[in-house]
């Protein structure tokens, strides 16, 4: 890691092909700024990336990378950080990504507490293929697919987190880039799966959750008394869906990663030539 | 006196069958005595028939046959199970003071030892202990010296403290004693020992040891029968070298948490059975246009769907050669012995990671459940080679940078194997995706880049073909008229049936073939024979099917999907009549 790193040495020479005007923009750059903050390097971090406008990221970005299948990056990410604890492992999704076709493999993110950060960027909706309902649509949202609405209540990701047994939760918002900048950050320092839900409008196909919306809508926990590390306040924060909260808004101060659990601390890439010392021994436990 | 033996013991799953069965199969081992076993079970814990199978000998067993000699029947069931098996003069033991055994009838010409199993068991200390009252009774119908079982005895429960030890013992002493006593000594064994030292294990245990062996250091699996197994081993003594086994939430987790540890360099595994296979099928693709070098292993049970989970089928052959959208370069390596499970496994992760492919490794429940006796030397640890590719180092990224300083995973080599960084190698950093790429590792639709790619990938095929070696194994009359072929677990009972094959007369060269793609050129062999008969246990002939596409020939197929592996007697009989009855070969 060298002190030198700005976080401009995370961008590819890439030109990003989102939209003009579209959230992801600022949820990537708050996470170029947050890993360069926490002292990281392009060639010490790994981010991993599942389907979807989300799922570009890191072709724009600078760093080891790994673009996979839809819905499957948290697992990817977690044996990437399993194998070698020394990288600094991020990944980043959609909330279909993430809430639909990754649901499964979020919740057991959440509880296995591998010390990672996942940053979702929700735009409730699918943008990609051009304007579908996403699990975080609101029951009314009308889309191509579900004309009168999906007629069902969206996922709520920060109570699913929380009701896994998730150390750390925040959500931002991504055209507040300080605050997201800041929040991701507090998310890679955290000691354990560091989770942040970002609001990251989508300009083309969701005219409802806009960033005027969003605007008048927000309340920054840290201008409020909330406490992170009350799990009852932040319970009720999350259960509570009147107002869109941004902010860490539980933080387990008590948190031991997966990694330290299991004394996970070498990398594995390094083995012997042949069979390791010892090894005969395997067989004898057969006489 | 016969000194082979076919012993089984037979009841209700939860009736500890297979802990008996393995501890008797470890007495003869330890006893130096050759030892194949077999399992019938259920797909379920508790009820159902389950039998655990024993052949022994001091010669190599290699096979299961179509004969029993010593039943220990828990049930009656048991005896039905097997009456196909049992011939005039087999013993069968019982407990005639067990309710449900009370009205038993021994078929005519075999002999039924009554034993009272549960109340010398409790005379020992404990009703428990029944199975190892019956195994001392059998001890004594097989003239096998008991002081052998008391050391498998010790193995088994020593970490239970050493009265149950002795317990056990002396449980097997009065079941010994007792047939001693009741019975008039005319049974026909006698189980001579050696002072050879064997090893008994089965082919997941071989995996999963050779896995260890060439430096396998992350596991990720979801449990599925019968590649349960190799989690199970893994388990507590991968972390004793470094690794980790990770229990996923499903499959798909699985081969992905499995995709991320090869990515961060470390050698990946994770294993399955059919259903499971299906589920990673889409990031097997990924894996491939990655160019991730990862062994996913396939132990292959009756299909499709959920099929028959317990039984035994050869189905998957087609799946692993051809499975996932798009063209996927892939080798599939399928081990023939439980020994060949382990060196199978050790190469599997050396061609994985020479040529960032995914492997196929196939095993089959015959296999898997199979414990088998080796000498130790048949996993010599000394001759596990570790190879791991064209890994660059940070001093050495630099020759592989473009132009602009960018360092090129996916750079197109003449062998068509790039370079590959491991995460942390300073300038090493680098993107990839399952999207088409350039050599960057960046998204393309560039036609020629394409091309390039496609044109690369495949060529690693073609340079793994010339450089690596795709041989088989022969046995048999090299001139021989009749060419049997076979892949999988078939081998030892063909083997053993060549056998039987022999004392009619009818001489055959077998070839068993471990590698399925690539695989040996075979033309030459099935041209020089008369007739070619294909061995598998599928209904449809895959194996057959690729052979033909290879030679341009038909050939004659004798396939098994009952859901039971071959026996030697019984393959040899399906050989015998192919030989005498050519048939037109249809297809």
């Amino acid at each position: 890691m060298s002190s030198d790193v700005r976080f401009t040495d995370f961008k590819s020479d890439k030109q990003p092909t989102w939209c003009p005007g579209c959230g992801d923009f600022g949820t990537m750059n708050g996470m170029m700024k947050a890993l360069a903050e926490t002292g990281n390097d392009p060639d010490n971090t790994f981010v991993v990336a599942g389907i979807g406008c989300s799922g570009k990221i890191g072709t724009y970005m600078h760093s080891y990378a790994l673009h996979g299948v839809h819905g499957r990056a948290l697992p990817v990410g977690i044996g990437v950080k399993m194998a070698n604890p020394e990288l600094e492992v991020m990944v980043a999704g959609g909330d279909g990504d993430g809430y639909s076709i990754g649901a499964g493999h979020f919740v057991h993110a959440v509880r296995r507490n591998v010390d990672m950060s996942y940053v979702v960027m929700d735009n409730r909706i699918y943008g990609l293929t051009k304007g579908q309902a996403s699990p975080t649509s609101r029951e009314d949202f009308e889309t191509a697919t579900t004309p009168e609405g999906p007629k069902q209540p969206p996922v709520n990701p920060l109570a699913l987190a929380l009701a896994s047994g998730a150390t750390f939760i925040a959500q931002t918002f991504s055209s507040d880039s300080q605050r997201h900048t800041e929040v991701v950050q507090k998310a890679i320092e955290h000691d354990g799966f560091g989770f942040v839900n970002v609001y990251s409008p989508c300009v083309t196909f969701n005219d409802v959750d806009t960033y005027d919306y969003w605007r008048d809508s927000i309340v920054d926990l840290a201008e409020t008394d909330h406490d992170p590390h009350d799990y009852e306040q932040a319970q009720e924060r999350i259960m509570t869906g009147d107002r869109e909260h941004i902010g860490v808004i539980y933080q387990d101060e008590n948190s031991v990663p997966f990694e330290e659990r299991e004394g996970l601390e070498d990398p594995m890439y390094d083995i012997p030539d042949g069979a390791p010392e010892g090894a005969m021994d395997l067989v004898r436990e057969f006489y | 006196m016969p000194d082979d033996l076919n012993w089984a013991i037979g009841g209700e799953a939860g009736d500890g069958i297979d802990s008996t069965g393995k501890i008797f199969a470890q007495a003869l081992s330890r006893a130096g005595r050759h030892v194949f076993t077999s399992k019938d079970f259920a797909s379920r814990i508790r009820g159902g028939y389950t039998a655990y199978k024993v052949r022994t000998s001091v010669d190599r067993v290699e096979s299961v046959v179509d004969r029993l000699d010593i039943l220990i029947a828990l049930t009656e069931r048991t005896i039905d199970e097997n009456l196909d098996e049992l011939h005039e003069g087999s013993v069968i033991i019982y407990d005639g003071e067990r309710t449900t055994m009370q009205d038993v009838e021994i078929p005519e010409g075999m002999v039924g030892l009554d034993v009272p199993l549960k109340s010398l068991a409790e005379d020992a200390g404990g009703a428990i202990m029944r199975n190892v009252v019956a195994l001392g009774a059998a001890c004594e119908v097989a003239s096998f010296p008991i002081e052998n079982l008391d050391e498998s005895l010790e193995k088994r429960f020593k970490d239970k403290g050493q009265a149950l030890v002795e317990n056990n013992q002396q449980a097997a002493r009065l079941g010994q004693e007792y047939v001693a006593e009741e019975y008039d000594h005319d049974f026909d064994y006698d189980l001579e020992t050696t002072d050879a030292d064997y090893v008994l294990l089965n082919g997941d245990e071989a995996i999963g040891m050779g896995a260890i062996a060439a430096g396998c250091r992350f596991y990720a699996g979801y449990p599925i029968t019968p590649a349960t197994d190799v989690m199970e081993y893994l388990t507590g003594r991968i972390d004793q070298y470094g690794g980790k086994v990770v229990q996923a939430e499903d499959e798909l987790a699985a081969i992905n948490l499995a995709l991320g540890a090869a990515r961060s360099g470390a050698r990946a595994m994770t294993a399955t059975s059919g259903p499971g296979i299906d589920l990673m099928t889409e990031t097997f693709g990924l894996v491939a246009q990655t160019e991730t070098p990862l062994v996913i292993c396939d132990v292959m049970r009756s299909g499709p769907s959920t099929g028959m989970p317990t039984k035994q089928e050869q189905g998957d052959l087609d799946m692993t050669l051809y499975g996932g959208h798009g063209e996927i370069p892939r080798f599939v390596v399928a081990p023939t012995t439980v020994a060949e499970c382990f060196w199978k496994t050790v190469e599997a992760f050396n061609l994985a990671e020479k040529y960032q492919i995914p492997v196929f490794l196939v095993s089959d429940l015959a296999l898997a459940v199979t414990e088998q006796t080796f000498p130790p030397e048949a996993f010599d640890m000394d001759e596990v080679e570790v190879e791991r590719g064209k890994v660059v180092d940070e001093g050495e990224v630099d020759s592989w940078l473009d132009e602009q300083g960018r360092f090129q995973p996916h750079f197109p080599s003449a062998d068509g194997v790039s370079p590959r960084a491991f995460p942390g190698t300073t300038d090493g950093a680098h993107m990839t995706t399952g999207l088409e790429h350039d050599a960057l590792g960046r998204r393309t639709e560039e036609e020629e880049v394409r091309v390039e790619q496609v044109d690369k990938r495949q060529q690693k095929v073609e340079t793994a073909r010339e450089e690596e070696t795709w041989d088989y194994r022969e046995f048999g009359d090299p001139d021989a008229d009749t060419l049997v072929l076979s892949w999988g677990s078939n081998e030892g009972a063909m083997r053993e049936g060549m056998e039987f094959l022999a004392e009619d007369g009818i001489d055959v060269r077998f070839i068993s073939v471990p590698y399925i793609f690539p695989r040996p050129d075979l033309t030459e062999e099935v041209k020089e024979a008369e007739t070619t008969i294909v061995v598998e246990c599928n209904a449809t002939g895959q194996f057959a099917d690729v052979i033909e596409h290879d030679v341009l020939e038909r050939v004659q197929r004798v396939n098994k999907y009952t859901g039971v592996r071959f026996k030697a007697d019984e393959l040899a009989e399906e050989i015998r009549q192919a030989v005498r009855e050519p048939q037109e070969a249809t297809k």
